[in-house]
């Protein structure tokens, strides 16, 4: 602590290079931010998916439908705790680009399934009371000004004609990186008002286990009790649902990974770069701090802090950008929610931490083992 | 008294003792001191003089625990400094010598004040004892108003008095000066040899001074000649004043 005034001196010394550099680690703490939180927006399903939860869809694949009838079948399974259903529906607001969720959903049974998403009593008692009633995320009603008493025109894309709905109820996530952009109606007016095929069909089951440890058994149990009918299903643990989803959009994290690395070496090469020709500038300087008696581990250190204190303030700098360029980003990919939790945000500067002390390393070692007479003579 | 024949008193300060060094310089080896024998008393002012690469600055930093020498033995107040280990001599250069360099060697990013503060960090004083100790001795070299300038804004013969209060401010055991007055102008070398005296006969210090300026060596105790490897006294000591 006593040589704080020299590391900033030191850091002053050549203002533009230390600016570059900080700056160098702040584009890429941002960049590194930006990756997390479009990472989050692909796999938030799986970050929050619940550890009691089966996802039960069609073998075939997930267009394809299930009975009604299996919500009975699967109540009467073993540790199976509650069921509900819910279908795609695949309409537009107003416009083809205004895309996002819209599920009919089992009204009885859906609410109790997601705790994770708070809505009022009164809200969901009015949505019950209205079979065109409907319910959307705090998201989705911010992106289009809805308000609770609207009617909502969506056309539909693969059931035909305009659906007009009331909104009764808005919705909240209890965690911040919660879905809020989806748009649930009922299940009964799906039935009533779609063309015949669609009656008697729920999209998939998603099941509630009383034991999480017994999820993988009830799954297997689960496609056991459907083989060999004409409807046979995959069950998975809602995790591994939401993980395949998001495998079907690409590689998304091997591509992170692969940026993020690229990124990170270079940035380690540019910083040790700079951490060897402070050092070699400073030859002397440091060949006088020893003859005064500074021990070898404190010349190692004092390098080191200062490889430290670029990276760091660069690093805090790139991830406070990113945190506060995400909501923008929602704004530009609506449906995604780019949230930067603060763990991340922390593991960050952590990261960036991490790639200045190694890049200091070399400089600072060589610092250390600098003989003072040679490098005394050089001055 | 300054004596160079190895028959010195136990009551010396520094007693060097069949001092050899050699440097290997491609196949050839350079035999720079060649059993060297030296006692320097506590509050001597010794000034050591010979032509370039006579070994002068060899000397000091051997005297210095900054190189180690092929073989003989120096003792400084009872320490056998060629038998230390690095770490040890790191610690014992802090504690016991002060350096004064030909081109200053101040750090530039840090004032006169922080460049005399810096061996006090290595001790455990408190920041208010650190600042007393630093301005005391930048008063002792005149300097006292210009504690908070940056060594850019200071004239030469200025900074090698800050590099004087930062050799001073541990109240080392001994003094080595590498042509302190080398890269000054005369009136600034004056000023420095008058200050470096007053440190000698005021202050009791004991200096050792490589220096090739005559009239620097005048004010020393005693002028020793480096020649072939072997330090030579000059004919007359002179008085200690």
């Amino acid at each position: 602590m006593k040589h704080l005034h020299l590391l900033f001196a030191n850091l002053k010394r050549k203002k533009i290079r230390t600016t570059l550099t900080i700056g160098s680690f702040a584009v890429a703490l941002f960049l590194y931010g930006l990756l997390v939180a479009i990472h989050g927006a692909f796999y938030q399903g799986v970050e929050l998916a619940g550890a009691d939860r089966l996802v039960v869809i069609n073998r075939v694949s997930l267009i394809q439908p299930l009975p009604i009838s299996y919500r009975d079948r699967l109540l009467q399974l073993d540790g199976v705790e509650a069921v509900t259903h819910a279908n795609w529906f695949g309409g537009v607001y107003q416009d083809e680009k205004n895309f996002f969720p819209q599920f009919a959903v089992d009204k009885d049974t859906y609410r109790q399934m997601f705790p994770e998403y708070a809505i009022t009593d009164e809200g969901w008692n009015a949505f019950l009371a209205d079979r065109e009633g409907c319910v959307a995320g705090a998201a989705l009603a911010e992106r289009f000004g809805w308000e609770v008493g609207d009617r909502i025109p969506i056309r539909g894309t693969i059931f035909p004609g305009t659906w007009e709905f009331n909104l009764r109820a808005i919705f909240t996530g209890t965690r911040p990186q919660d879905d809020t952009s989806q748009f649930w109606f009922r299940y009964d007016y799906l039935e009533e008002r779609g063309p015949e095929w669609v009656k008697g069909l729920a999209g998939w089951y998603t099941v509630r286990v009383a034991d999480p440890d017994r999820a993988a058994e009830i799954a297997k149990a689960v496609d056991r009790g459907f083989a060999n009918s004409a409807w046979e299903t995959k069950t998975e643990p809602e995790k591994a649902f939401a993980a395949s989803f998001a495998k079907q959009m690409g590689n998304i994290e091997f591509l992170i990974m692969t940026i993020g690395t690229v990124v990170f070496f270079t940035l380690l090469l540019v910083t040790g770069n700079t951490m060897a020709i402070a050092v070699r500038e400073r030859t002397g300087e440091l060949a006088v701090l020893k003859t005064l008696g500074y021990p070898d581990l404190s010349i190692l250190t004092l390098v080191l802090a200062e490889s430290a204190l670029i990276a760091v303030q660069g690093g805090v700098l790139g991830v406070l950008a990113a945190k506060a360029i995400s909501p923008g980003l929602a704004k530009a990919l609506p449906g995604f929610s780019f949230y930067l939790p603060p763990a991340d945000l922390v593991r960050g500067v952590g990261l960036a931490l991490a790639v200045g002390l190694v890049a200091g390393l070399l400089p600072a070692l060589s610092a250390m083992r600098l003989r003072v007479v040679d490098a005394l003579r050089r001055v | 008294m300054v004596r160079v024949d190895g028959n010195g008193n136990g009551t010396s300060l520094i007693r060097v003792r069949n001092l050899d060094k050699k440097y290997q310089r491609g196949s050839e080896e350079i035999h720079v001191l060649q059993g060297l024998n030296l006692d320097v008393e506590q509050g001597d002012f010794v000034a050591f003089m010979g032509p370039s690469g006579s070994g002068k600055t060899t000397l000091l930093n051997l005297l210095g625990g900054l190189d180690v020498p092929t073989s003989g033995s120096i003792t400084v107040a009872g320490d056998e400094v060629t038998a230390m280990s690095a770490k040890k001599l790191t610690g014992w250069r802090a504690r016991h010598v002060g350096f004064i360099f030909q081109m200053y060697n101040l750090i530039p990013v840090l004032t006169a004040f922080g460049n005399v503060e810096l061996p006090l960090l290595l001790t455990r004083l408190s920041k208010a004892q650190r600042r007393k100790h630093v301005e005391t001795v930048l008063d002792l070299v005149g300097l006292a108003d210009r504690m908070h300038h940056y060594p850019r804004q200071l004239s030469g013969g200025q900074e090698q008095r800050v590099a004087i209060a930062r050799a001073i401010v541990t109240d080392p055991t001994f003094l080595l000066a590498d042509e302190p007055t080398g890269d000054l102008d005369r009136r600034s070398a004056d000023e420095i040899m008058e200050l470096i005296g007053r440190l000698v006969h005021e202050h009791g210090k004991t200096v050792l001074m490589v220096t090739h300026d005559p009239r620097a060596a005048d004010r020393a105790h005693a002028v020793l000649h480096l020649d072939k490897g072997v330090l030579v006294e000059s004919a007359g000591e002179a008085p200690r004043r």
